[in-house]
């Protein structure tokens, strides 16, 4: 594949955590390292296993194939592999392809000698997907507590889990993460539609800069978090959708069986006017 | 230094919210679906072991002999129990008095007229004639609800003269119909009977009144995945959530326990408990309209609701947080008088007799036609008019 001619510069030598010099290349564009290779052995490997549960399932239907984890007989033990033992392997393989994908941004980050926020911003998603699959059926004491492989199923368990809990609505790390996940898109489509004003002027106008931008939002709101500003705002909003969206789900079941609506209790319980 | 303050705050925050919740592991589960469908109940076993303890069995007194002469034909005025024994008959007077009378007045005259038995004038000794009838008419009539279990008085009334949870036509706190338009029965913390509503949710706080009283139609859920005529709107949506977290709240379980959430309306993908839940519904609904309503002028008035209503029963009122009241322990069976009556040697005199069996014939008649109700996935206004019938 073509480099451009300025690429070469920042192709740096070193910043690797494992493996020394013996990863330390590239594939075309792509840096490889040692943990791009067990990304994309673990990304390959799991893929192939959720094609060989396909396989041995019921149907092709792109949209009712589902790997689901095992019974909660087995508690946290390894299950048969026709019984679960195959989830077992493809959330070993996912989370083996997450983590070294964070790794292998760490590497780059540390080739470009630059700050690790990439891979810290990846890894609240990570947090995300190891809590719900790992933290909280090692809580509630079965890997049957995790979420099928599958595109209907999983979204089946997402609402089974919700009723759970009678109404998920009222969960209030629930609330939390929800509003981050919109403020995080309302933020981001601030963010996006201004800049794109900004390099889109009318016809025979010059393309305007960050002053202009800044003075946009000055005259709309009173105020401009600014261009640094917003992108430090961009990522504490979507890291906490992450970890919120952790937070609700770790605490439904391990610290709370009733009603989410019976939370609220303290509220109405409050002396200012109970 | 303020990165450590900063993370001393966060860590704090965080155990102040999961000790609000008020729970920790371990945390026990039962899978009731397939592996991976998350139909899965979760029991907090400390909790679970103190409701354990609050729904424990009533005393039962030792069996009677069931031959020699009929109460009938010693005792004046007995127009329920003629079926039994003298020694049966005692022993249910005496059971009665363990389960119903309160416990300041652990004696017969708590219903009778001491000076004479046989006299029926006092209030509670209608109400407990009606509600002897209604006993075996559960026990007979709706074993698709009750089972081989059945209910005997302590059942609802845990040693009390009124069953601990009843409810009454909620007035409201008259603040519904307030600045902004209508609330339709929601977002009132605390209701005009002083109560928090159901669950401390927003939800409507009254939905016995139509689903337990009358018999509006509960299926809201449209047959197909886009909108093709259901015309049933978001608030009779909350409405039937209401009636279905009282359900949750009244047997301690969730929505899973009955419902595959995907689907609610299906039975092929819901749990044979939905079955039981459904004739639950009309056993309730016509257990109030049969019973309990008719007895509202029987009643002093301190016994009544705010709008002058009889105490009804819902879900709550038998189940009292179990999945089976006593968690499926049976008192009825050591009961055998409170069973259906038993064939009577000789001719039952016809006096009363008559208006008890077409009460009795009508629940009969709704579990029967039960099953075609059931196949059907969308046939709420079928079941409206044969619950019409049946109330």
């Amino acid at each position: 594949m073509a480099m451009l001619n300025f690429e070469r510069k920042y192709r740096i030598r070193g910043g690797t955590l494992v493996g020394g010099d013996l990863f330390d290349f590239w594939v075309g564009p792509f840096y490889v390292g040692f943990f791009g290779l067990t990304a994309a052995f673990f990304a390959i490997a799991g893929t192939l296993l959720l094609v060989y549960g396909a396989a041995i399932g019921p149907t092709w239907n792109l949209w009712q194939i589902s790997i689901a984890p095992p019974d909660l007989k087995y508690g946290l033990g390894p299950a048969p592999l026709h019984e679960g033992g195959l989830w077992q392997l493809v959330t070993i393989c996912a989370l083996g392809a997450f983590t070294s994908w964070a790794l292998r941004e760490v590497e780059i980050c540390r080739k470009l000698g630059m700050g690790f926020h990439v891979p810290v911003a990846f890894g609240s998603a990570i947090l995300a997907y190891a809590t719900l699959e790992v933290v909280r059926p090692v809580l509630l004491g079965g890997w049957g507590h995790a979420f099928p492989y599958g595109i209907y199923s999983h979204l089946d368990w997402v609402s089974n889990i919700a009723y759970q809990y009678l109404h998920f609505h009222y969960n209030p790390a629930h609330m939390v993460a929800v509003t981050f996940f919109f403020t995080t898109v309302l933020a981001l489509a601030l963010h996006g539609s201004l800049v794109l004003s900004a390099l889109n002027p009318p016809k025979g106008e010059v393309v305007k800069g960050a002053e202009h931008e800044n003075t946009f939002f000055r005259d709309n709101i009173g105020y401009s978090i600014g261009t640094l500003g917003i992108h430090r705002f961009g990522l504490l909003l979507a890291v906490n959708a992450g970890v919120w969206s952790a937070i609700c789900i770790v605490v439904s079941g391990p610290f709370w069986t009733s009603s989410w609506t019976d939370w609220w209790a303290w509220w109405l319980e409050l002396p200012i006017w109970n | 230094m303020r990165n450590i303050i900063r993370n001393c705050v966060a860590t704090l925050v965080a155990l102040g919210l999961l000790h609000g919740c008020g729970e920790r592991p371990p945390i026990k589960t039962e899978q009731l679906g397939y592996r991976g469908t998350g139909m899965e109940q979760n029991i907090n076993p400390r909790i679970m072991a103190k409701l354990v303890a609050a729904n424990q069995v009533g005393p039962v007194q030792p069996a009677a002999d069931g031959s020699g002469p009929l109460a009938s034909e010693i005792y004046q005025n007995v127009q329920v129990l003629k079926d039994l024994s003298v020694g049966e008959f005692t022993r249910v007077m005496l059971s009665m008095v363990d389960w119903v009378a309160p416990a300041d007045q652990k004696n017969c005259t708590y219903c009778h007229n001491n000076e004479n038995y046989a006299d029926g004038s006092k209030y509670q000794y209608q109400v407990a004639r009606r509600m002897l009838q209604m006993t075996r008419d559960i026990n007979s009539n709706w074993k698709p609800h009750v089972a081989a279990t059945g209910v005997t008085c302590h059942t609802c009334h845990r040693g009390q003269p009124v069953p601990p949870y009843v409810w009454y036509v909620d007035p409201g706190s008259g603040r519904e119909n307030a600045f902004v338009g209508t609330r339709a029965g929601q977002n009132s913390a605390v209701t005009g009977l002083g109560i928090t509503t159901i669950g401390h949710s927003s939800l409507p706080y009254d939905p016995y009144t139509p689903f337990l009283l009358g018999s509006e139609g509960i299926r809201v859920e449209g047959p197909t995945a886009l909108p093709t005529g259901n015309r049933k709107s978001i608030q009779q949506a909350e409405w039937t959530y209401a009636l279905m977290v009282h359900m949750s709240k009244s047997l301690g379980v969730n929505c899973t326990y009955c419902h595959n959430t995907r689907a609610w309306a299906s039975w092929e993908q819901s749990r044979p408990q939905r079955t039981t839940a459904w004739y639950g519904i009309r056993m309730a609904r016509a257990l109030n309209n049969q019973y309990l309503v008719p007895l509202t002028d029987v009643f002093p008035q301190h016994r009544l609701g705010p709008t002058g209503d009889v105490a009804k029963i819902n879900c709550q009122t038998c189940h009292q947080g179990a999945f089976k009241p006593y968690y499926g322990a049976s008192m009825a069976k050591d009961y055998p008088e409170l069973q259906g009556a038993k064939p009577m040697p000789v001719a039952a005199p016809a006096d009363g007799a008559a208006a008890d069996a077409a009460a009795a014939a009508a629940p009969a008649a709704a579990p029967a036609a039960a099953p075609a109700q059931a196949a059907a996935p969308m046939a709420s206004t079928a079941g409206r008019a044969r619950s019409g019938a049946a109330g």
